[in-house]
C-alpha cells in the first residue's frame, strides 16, 4: 500500500509544476494547460484523501472539479481560437488589450 | 347662519395675480389692465356689498369656517375667515385703496418694463394682504402677514437691476424677519398654553383670566413678542430702519405697502388682540413708550430730509407711532381710526408725491424743486389737501384722528402727550416744508440727469420716467382721478369720528367699540384710568364730565395751534426767507448733521449687527467651516482616492502573466494563513 505521504508529495510536485507553467511560460495554450495540471494535482489529493480515510465525498468532489475543469476547457479553448483569430499568435504578452 | 362667501374677496385678487402672473408676458397693456384692475375693482364691490349685509347679520363676528387646514393631535387650525367691524374697516380700506392705487399705477408705470409682473405682484399683495386682515386665526393671519413681507420684497426691489433697490428689498426682508420671530414665539406660547390659535377661541379663554397687574406674566410675554412683530411689519423702533430704504420701490408700490396698508399691519394685529393686549398693561405701556419714541424720531428726522418720497417715509413712520400710542393707551378705535385717515392722506400725499416725480421726469430731490404750483394744479391742490390732512387742521381727516389719539394719551401720561404735540408741530411744519419747497418759490434745478442723480447718495427715481425734455407736465387723468378721490376721503373721512366735545358723537368709536369695548372696561383695574370712551350711548350721557369736555376742548385748540405754529414756521423758513434754514444750519453744526444721517442708526446697527455678522459668515462660516473644514475635508478625500489609484492603477497593467502571479500571490498568501491557522 502506497502510503498517503506519496500522493501529497507528488500532488505537490504537480501542482508547483502547474504553478510554474502557469507563471513562466508564453503560449497561452500552455498556460491553459497548466492551469489543467494544477486542477489535477488538486484532484489527486481529493482522491488519496478519500481512499486514506474511507469516505466518499472526496470522489465526488474530483467530479464537481472535472465538470468544471471540463466547462473551462471548452469556454477557455473558444476565447484562445478567437484570440487568435484577431491577434494570429498565442503569445500572451501580446494579448494586454482588452479592445480589439 | 348666512354665508356671505367671504372668500371670494382675496380669491379676486389671487386669481388675478395668477393670471397676470402667468399669462401676462404675452397680453397687452391693455389687457393686464382690465385683469389687474378687474379683479380689485369687483373685490372691492364685494367688499362693499358685505360692509352693507353687515347690518343685517345676526351674530358679529361673523366667522365663516370653510376647511381644516392643519390637525395634529388635539391642535388644529381652520381655514376661515372673521368679519367683524374692525375687520370690515379694514377690508373697505385695503381694498378701497387698493383699488385706487391700481389705477393711479396704470398712470405711473405706462413707461417701465415688466408692466405685468408689476400688477401681479401688486394683485398677489391685495390677497395677502385681504388674507391677513380676514383671517380667523393666527396663523391664517401670519400666512397673510409673511405674503405681504415677500410681495413688499419683491416690489421694493421691482427695478432689481439697480443696486440699491435689491439691497433694499433685501433689507426690508431681514429686518421683518427680525420681527417675525417674536410674532411666531408669540404663536407658540400661545399654542402651548391655550391649545388654539382661533381667535373666538383664545379671546375666550383669555377673557377668564386677570388683567396683569400685579407682575408680568404670560399674557405680557405674548403681548411683548406680537409687538416685536409689529415693530418689524409697521417700522417701529428699533426695527423702522427698512422703510425709508423701502422707498426704491415704485411709488405708488409705496403708497400702497409702505404708508396705507402692508405697514399698519402690526396695528391691526395689536388692535385684533386688544383683548390680551389690555390685560398686559406693562406690554401696553412698551407699546405706547415706543410709539411715541418712534414718532419724535422719525419726525425729527423727516425736518431735513431732502428726498421727497423719504420725507413721507419718515412721515409714515412717525405716523404709525402715533397709531401704537393710541393702542398703547389702549384707546385701540382711535388708532384704527387714524389708521384710516392716514391711509386716505399718505396714500395721496405719495401718489401726489409720485405725480410730482412724474412730472419732473424722475426728479426726487426737493432741493430741485419749487415752483410747481403753476405748473401742475391738480397736483398741487391735492397735495396740499394732503398735507392740510397729516397736519391736523380742522376739518380734515388727520385732525380729528390725532386730536383723539392726542386726548386720549392726555388721560393716560401728560409727559406722553407732550411728546405727540411736539411730534404733532414737528408733523405740521415738515410736511408744509415739503410743500413750500415743491410749489412754491422758483424753479432751483434743471431736469433731473441720470449723471446728477447717480451723484447724491440714494435718490433713485423710477428708472423709465424716460421724457426728461421739456417743461414739467401735468400727469395723465388716470393719475389724477385717483388722487382727486383720495383727496376728498382725506378731507371728509374723519367726519366719522367727530368726538362728543365738538359737538359729534365718534359713530366711528361707537362702530368699533363692540371689538374693544369688552376688554378695555376689563382693564380698568390697570394703573392707569380707564381711557375707554362712550361706547354706547347710555355710556355717553354721563361720562365726558363736563371739566373732562372742556379740557378736551382746551387741547384740541391747543392742537390746532400747534399745526398752526408749523405751518408758520415752514412759511417763514421756505416762503419768506428761504436763506435761514441753510443759516440755522449751520448754526447747529454737528446736531443738524447728526439728524440729516438719521442719528447714525443705520451706521450704527452696521456697526452692531450686520458687520459682526458678514465678518463672522465670511471668516468663520465660510473661509473657515465651509471652505476648510467640509470643502477641505471632501478635497483631501478626493485627493487620497486619486493617489491611491494612482498606484494601484499600475497593477492593471493589462500583462496576462503579471495578473497570473498576482493570482498565485494570493492564493499563496490564502494558503500560508490556512496553514498558519491549521498550526496554531
Amino acid at each position: 500500500m502506497v502510503p498517503l505521504s506519496y500522493y501529497l508529495v507528488l500532488s505537490a510536485i504537480l501542482f508547483g509544476c502547474g504553478v510554474l507553467g502557469f507563471l513562466l511560460k508564453r503560449n497561452i495554450i500552455t498556460i491553459f494547460m497548466s492551469i489543467e495540471l494544477m486542477l489535477n494535482a488538486v484532484n489527486l489529493t481529493f482522491v488519496a484523501f478519500a481512499a486514506h480515510w474511507g469516505v466518499l465525498s472526496g470522489h465526488i468532489f474530483v467530479f464537481f472539479v472535472m465538470v468544471v475543469a471540463a466547462a473551462e476547457a471548452a469556454v477557455g479553448l473558444a476565447i484562445i481560437i478567437a484570440v487568435f483569430r484577431t491577434r494570429e499568435t498565442l503569445n500572451v504578452d501580446r494579448v494586454n488589450l482588452l479592445k480589439l | 347662519m348666512r354665508s356671505l362667501n367671504l372668500w371670494i374677496i382675496p380669491l379676486l385678487p389671487a386669481l388675478g395675480a395668477a393670471i397676470n402672473g402667468l399669462l401676462g408676458k404675452r397680453f397687452s397693456k391693455r389687457m393686464v389692465n382690465i385683469v389687474a384692475l378687474g379683479s380689485t375693482a369687483s373685490a372691492f364691490a364685494y367688499a362693499v356689498w358685505v360692509a352693507l349685509q353687515f347690518r343685517a347679520l345676526e351674530t358679529v363676528p361673523h366667522i365663516e369656517t370653510y376647511a381644516t387646514w392643519l390637525r395634529s393631535g388635539r391642535f388644529s387650525v381652520e381655514y376661515g375667515f372673521y368679519l367683524d367691524q374692525l375687520s370690515l374697516v379694514m377690508l373697505l380700506v385695503v381694498t378701497g385703496v387698493g383699488f385706487l392705487i391700481h389705477v393711479y399705477s396704470v398712470g405711473y408705470m405706462e413707461h417701465e418694463g415688466g408692466y405685468y409682473r408689476f400688477f401681479s405682484y401688486m394683485n398677489l399683495f391685495m390677497f395677502f394682504m385681504l388674507t391677513l386682515v380676514m383671517a380667523n386665526n393666527y396663523l391664517l393671519m401670519f400666512v397673510g402677514w409673511e405674503g405681504v413681507g415677500l410681495c413688499s420684497y419683491l416690489l421694493i426691489g421691482f427695478f432689481f437691476l439697480r443696486d440699491s433697490a435689491a439691497n433694499a428689498g433685501k433689507k426690508a426682508f431681514i429686518v421683518n424677519r427680525i420681527g417675525d420671530f417674536g410674532f411666531l414665539i408669540a404663536l407658540f406660547l400661545l399654542i402651548k398654553h391655550f391649545g388654539t390659535l382661533q381667535y373666538n377661541s383664545v379671546f375666550e379663554a383669555v377673557a377668564g383670566m386677570p388683567a396683569e397687574t400685579a407682575g408680568a406674566g404670560l399674557l405680557t410675554a405674548i403681548g411683548l413678542l406680537m409687538f416685536v412683530g409689529a415693530t418689524g411689519k409697521s417700522a417701529q423702533v428699533p426695527l423702522y430702519v427698512w422703510l425709508p430704504d423701502a422707498m426704491e420701490g415704485p411709488t405708488p408700490v409705496s403708497a400702497l405697502i409702505h404708508a396705507a396698508t402692508m405697514v399698519t399691519a402690526g396695528v391691526y394685529m395689536v388692535a385684533r388682540s386688544n383683548a390680551i393686549f389690555s390685560r398686559a398693561p406693562e406690554a401696553l405701556m412698551v407699546v405706547a413708550i415706543i410709539g411715541c419714541l418712534t414718532a419724535i424720531l422719525a419726525a425729527t428726522i423727516g425736518l431735513v430730509q431732502t428726498d421727497i418720497k423719504r420725507v413721507l417715509a419718515y412721515s409714515t413712520v412717525s405716523q404709525l407711532g402715533y397709531m401704537f400710542l393710541a393702542c398703547g393707551v389702549a384707546a385701540y378705535t382711535a388708532g384704527v381710526f387714524h389708521l384710516m385717515t392716514h391711509a386716505f392722506f399718505k396714500a395721496l400725499l405719495f401718489l401726489g408725491a409720485g405725480s410730482v416725480i412724474h412730472a419732473l421726469g424722475g426728479e426726487q430731490d426737493m432741493r430741485r424743486m419749487g415752483g410747481l404750483r403753476k405748473k401742475i394744479p391738480y397736483t398741487f391742490w391735492v397735495v396740499t389737501a394732503g398735507t392740510i390732512a397729516i397736519a391736523g387742521i380742522p376739518p380734515l381727516a388727520g385732525f380729528f384722528s390725532k386730536d383723539e389719539i392726542l386726548w386720549k394719551t392726555w388721560q393716560y401720561s401728560k409727559a406722553l402727550w407732550t411728546i405727540g404735540a411736539i411730534t404733532a408741530f414737528l408733523t405740521s411744519f415738515y410736511m408744509f416744508r415739503l410743500w413750500f419747497l415743491t410749489f412754491f418759490g422758483e424753479r432751483r434745478g434743471a431736469l433731473a440727469e441720470g449723471a446728477e442723480r447717480a451723484g447724491h447718495g440714494h435718490a433713485a427715481p423710477a428708472s423709465g420716467h424716460g421724457h426728461h425734455s421739456g417743461e414739467p407736465h401735468e400727469s395723465p387723468m388716470v393719475m389724477i382721478v385717483p388722487l382727486v378721490i383720495l383727496a376728498i376721503l382725506s378731507i371728509v373721512g374723519g367726519w366719522v369720528g367727530i368726538p362728543h366735545a365738538l359737538g359729534g358723537d365718534n359713530h366711528f368709536e361707537g362702530f368699533l367699540a363692540p371689538v374693544v369695548g369688552a376688554s378695555t372696561e376689563m382693564h380698568g383695574g390697570a394703573e392707569h384710568a380707564p381711557a375707554h370712551p362712550a361706547s354706547t350711548p347710555a355710556a355717553a350721557e354721563h361720562e365726558p364730565a363736563h371739566g373732562q369736555r372742556s379740557m378736551e376742548l382746551t387741547l384740541t385748540l391747543a392742537s390746532v395751534g400747534i399745526a398752526a405754529l408749523g405751518f408758520f414756521l415752514a412759511y417763514l423758513f421756505y416762503y419768506k426767507n428761504p436763506a435761514l434754514p441753510k443759516r440755522m444750519a449751520e448754526g447747529a453744526g454737528g446736531l443738524y448733521r447728526t439728524v440729516l444721517n438719521k442719528y447714525y442708526v443705520d451706521e450704527l446697527y452696521g456697526a452692531l449687527f450686520v458687520r459682526p455678522i458678514v465678518l463672522g459668515s465670511t471668516k468663520i462660516l465660510w473661509r473657515g467651516i465651509d471652505a476648510t473644514l467640509i470643502d477641505g475635508t471632501i478635497n483631501q478625500s478626493a485627493e487620497g482616492a486619486q493617489e491611491a489609484s494612482d498606484t494601484l492603477r499600475r497593477m492593471q497593467s493589462g500583462n496576462i502573466r503579471s495578473y497570473a502571479a498576482w493570482v498565485t500571490a494570493g492564493a499563496a498568501c490564502v494558503i500560508a494563513y490556512m496553514v498558519w491557522r491549521g498550526l496554531r
